[in-house]
């Protein structure tokens, strides 16, 4: 066990350098300049004298050999610097630090709320296979998984605006701040994200049980005698979480920047919504660092699965 | 009754209506506003949006200001009295006395000076973006603590309204000693609130300052701009979470939100010293032939696009280089004379087809370049290829995303064809709105990539013209070439629409979302 666990750690490390590699020379490849966007402005860029624009390229070293500004980014995050904002000129850690508390309390909630419906429904749904159970549980996830979370979320708000005239906080209170007006804030996006997510592992739950339920172990504990229930609990969920675990590992790692539009609809000061602002700037150094760090949860969520496939299958730790 | 005029006239009643009768104005509250989008850093001399200008402001002062409700009157700030000499070279200005920083320090005529020198003339690793304003002026003299004397070397039209223009707030000189980019990273003026606090990507806040220098003044406890945009903000104005939005509203946010709100809403109107222009790159064939670019705006209605775009977008007024209704701007009579500004569409079109005919390009094909922004740009985006499909045109609509579109049109090497370009000004200033129009290698925001050194000296002969009425004229003849070699031409010009809670009293709009925002003056009936 701890030669994999070894093994799959030293396989993190050439990823995240090809990730850093590849993220700073695409981005660079691409249209925009962050100067011109950010000077410009929205007056169009009245009276910015060329002289300006140069300064200010030269400030951010934009006027360097690409060679120079890759070593000395990647020399600076070996160091755990991730440099200055092009657009804020603020460390890019405090920029995401301000706001990875929101997102990754998001993904929780949604997570925890997805596991707790989709796990139950999941079976139920495979153990009552066709029946007016499965049927119901069916349509509610494959709702889930059609209507959009952002559309969700826009009809949430409305309602909400309509019936109470009330909507969600717009500022974030840290859950240790202000527990209450924490939750006022982040459950509705939770909700939303949690019913899609939740529809995901649902759906995946139920074919795994239902593949499970096949297999000759199930038929060989049925045949001694085993109450149907101990086979279910005791047998096959333990093998049927396998691919749903995985799902909801990715799913979690996606949720970390991935909840751009959700974010928008609730007015979110999240990972999300900072990624396409980013983008929108070309805030060089803010994408790398968000790359790197949706790669690194990425990298890190993997690897949490791996040891609990390790875990959930000895045959995996074994091997 | 011609339509420009009745609309105009409607504006006006509308202004009429929001603006508020004489009220006792209350003390206390906390006013919250969204803001659309987020300022890069601290700086004002450094900042062109009015994201930075709604949350920032209210911690500065200026020399002078805009009156807001007898806009373009100006009115001091700092500034308590001024004098200008007859040959418009020497501008005199006394000081307000106890002005005090929100550090306690007194403000002196050296702060001015320093603010001054740091716009026109900024030390190594600071921007200023208004460098090209001060550019006339030749020193700044201190006499005592309370005068301050600008010296030009050449008269300038525009120069007193510079004084007002919200983006030069004065800074303390000793912090500009200490550190010549200290504003860059801190707030500190002598405006009617302190900063109080930046949660990027979230809020802006500012509480009242005690010690501002007109006393009982601002009557805000403090402010809150929140970053919010789209319907979410539109949203949150109908929830009452916040109580304005100073940029703008399209038509269809107004309608839904003083449905929403009731008599509760207040919405104030005015034409908007914006527009939005379609430049050709006259570097690319067949655009550096004048023929092709008149007859293109020659194919445009402008008079029937403004009826109908008005219903949809935040355009609503046909207006030549200069904002209509603005004092220097072409009157309606002399409008039409210009290609592209007829009445009669019919004939322009025909003139239009014949030009195009002549070229060479009968059926000619292009991208107009757009960006993805919704309000105004899409609509008037498809106007304008709907217009030219009417003359047999084939016109494909590029929407960029405004990096993108910026890249498009960079200055070295350009890849646009027909790019549709918008211009704002904080204020109706032909030294600002022309510049748009001179030769590429005196203006850096001239995507048309010409040379035109006629319109340079029409240019600088308006800039240096003292008296009005011969600035009008010399501005026709600038406007009349411009028109007619049609580099960069004008669609149709911006209408604003604020739409905000009843509670919220003392605010006036202008026709720029630059102008009027210390909130100095701003109170909440509740």
């Amino acid at each position: 066990m701890l030669r994999y666990t070894v093994q799959r750690i030293l396989l993190m490390i050439p990823t995240l350098v090809g990730v850093a590699i590849l993220v700073f020379f695409l981005l660079r490849l691409m249209p925009g300049d962050p100067v011109a966007t950010m000077l410009l402005g929205d007056a169009g860029g009245a009276n910015i004298p060329k002289e300006v624009i140069e300064q200010e390229r030269a400030r951010l070293g934009l006027d360097q050999p690409l060679w120079v500004q890759f070593f000395k980014w990647f020399f600076g995050v070996l160091h755990g610097d991730f440099g200055y904002s092009m657009w804020t000129g603020k460390p890019v850690a405090y920029e995401v630090g301000i706001r990875l508390e929101l997102s990754l309390q998001v993904a929780i909630m949604a997570t925890i709320l997805a596991v707790l419906l989709a796990l139950p429904l999941g079976t139920l749904s495979a153990i009552f296979k066709d029946t007016w159970i499965d049927q119901t549980i069916r349509v509610f996830s494959i709702a889930g998984l059609a209507v959009p979370s952002f559309w969700l979320g826009m009809i949430v708000i409305l309602l909400l605006l309509t019936y109470f005239s009330w909507i969600p906080p717009l500022t974030f209170t840290s859950l240790w701040e202000n527990p209450w007006e924490n939750l006022a804030q982040l459950i509705w996006p939770a909700l939303t994200v949690g019913y899609r997510y939740s529809a995901v592992s649902t759906r995946m739950m139920r074919s795994s049980i239902l593949e499970v339920l096949q297999e000759d172990y199930i038929r060989t504990a049925r045949a001694k005698g085993v109450a149907e229930r101990w086979v279910v609990a005791r047998h096959a969920m333990r093998n049927a979480l396998l691919p749903v675990v995985t799902v909801i590992g990715l799913e979690f790692a996606f949720l970390i920047g991935g909840l751009v539009v959700t974010e928008q609809v609730f007015n979110l000061n999240g990972i999300g919504r900072l990624f396409v602002q980013a983008v929108a700037r070309s805030d060089y150094t803010m994408i790398q660092a968000l790359v790197l760090l949706v790669s690194v949860f990425f990298v890190l969520i993997n690897f949490v699965t791996d040891l609990l496939y390790a875990f959930l299958d000895p045959r995996i730790r074994y091997r | 009754m011609k339509l420009s005029v009745l609309l105009l006239g409607v504006a006006a009643l509308a202004v009429a209506a929001g603006a508020p009768a004489a009220e006792t104005p209350k003390r206390g509250g906390l006013l919250k506003f969204a803001v659309s989008a987020e300022p890069p850093n601290y700086d004002c001399h450094a900042n062109s949006s009015f994201a930075f200008i709604h949350p920032v402001r209210p911690h500065y002062s200026t020399l002078l200001k805009f009156d807001a409700p007898k806009y373009p009157a100006i009115k001091g700030d700092l500034a308590e009295s001024w004098t200008v000499a007859k040959d418009g070279l020497t501008y005199t200005f006394k000081l307000r006395k106890g002005v005090k920083f929100h550090d306690g320090s007194a403000l002196t005529s050296a702060d001015i000076k320093a603010t001054y020198d740091r716009l026109r003339n900024p030390p190594t690793g600071v921007r200023s973006l208004r460098q090209a304003s001060y550019a006339d002026v030749a020193s700044i003299e201190t006499p005592d603590p309370l005068t301050v004397v600008f010296k030009l070397k050449k008269a300038n039209a525009s120069m007193l309204s510079n004084f007002a223009s919200p983006w030069d707030c004065v800074y303390s000189a000793a912090k500009l000693k200490q550190d010549p980019k200290f504003p860059e990273r801190n707030i500190m003026g002598t405006g009617p609130f302190v900063f109080a606090g930046h949660v990027a990507g979230s809020h802006w806040t500012g509480r009242r300052f005690d010690d501002y220098f007109e006393k009982g003044k601002p009557y805000l406890n403090g402010y809150v701009a929140i970053f919010i945009s789209g319907a979410p903000m539109v949203n949150a104005l109908a929830a009452g979470e916040v109580l304005a939005e100073f940029r703008g509203h399209s038509p269809a946010d107004r309608d839904r939100l003083l449905k929403a709100l009731g008599d509760r809403a207040v919405a104030q109107e005015s034409p908007w010293v914006c527009s939005l222009v379609v430049t050709f790159n006259t570097k690319k064939k067949p655009f550096d032939d004048a023929r092709v670019r008149r007859a293109l705006s020659l194919a445009i209605d402008r008079w029937g696009g403004a009826q109908a775009l008005s219903k949809v977008a935040l355009v609503r007024h046909v207006g030549g280089i200069l904002r209509p209704g603005y004092d220097l701007a072409a009157s309606e009579k002399e409008l039409v004379t210009y290609p592209g500004f007829s009445r009669d569409i019919n004939a322009s079109r025909a003139e239009a087809k014949k030009l195009l005919k002549e070229a060479g390009v009968p059926n000619l094909t292009f991208t107009l370049t757009n960006r993805t922004v919704a309000m105004p740009y899409t609509p008037v985006g498809v106007f304008l290829i709907d217009q030219w499909r009417q003359i047999g045109l084939n016109v494909k609509h590029e929407q960029l995303e405004t990096r993108l579109y910026l890249a498009a049109q960079q200055r070295d090497k350009p890849t646009f064809e027909a790019a549709l370009d918008f211009n704002c000004d904080f204020m109706d200033e032909p030294n600002l709105q022309l510049q748009k129009y001179l030769s590429h290698d005196r203006s850096a925001i001239n995507y048309a990539q010409q040379t035109d050194r006629v319109l340079d000296d029409f240019y600088d002969k308006q800039s240096g013209e003292l008296d009005r009425k011969k600035r009008y004229a010399i501005i026709r003849d600038f406007e009349k070439r411009a028109l007619e070699q049609a580099y960069t031409i004008p669609t149709i010009w911006w209408h604003r629409i604020i739409v905000h809670h009843k509670a919220l009293k003392g605010w006036h709009i202008l026709p720029s979302h630059y102008a009027g925002q210390d909130l100095a003056d701003v109170w909440l009936d509740q």
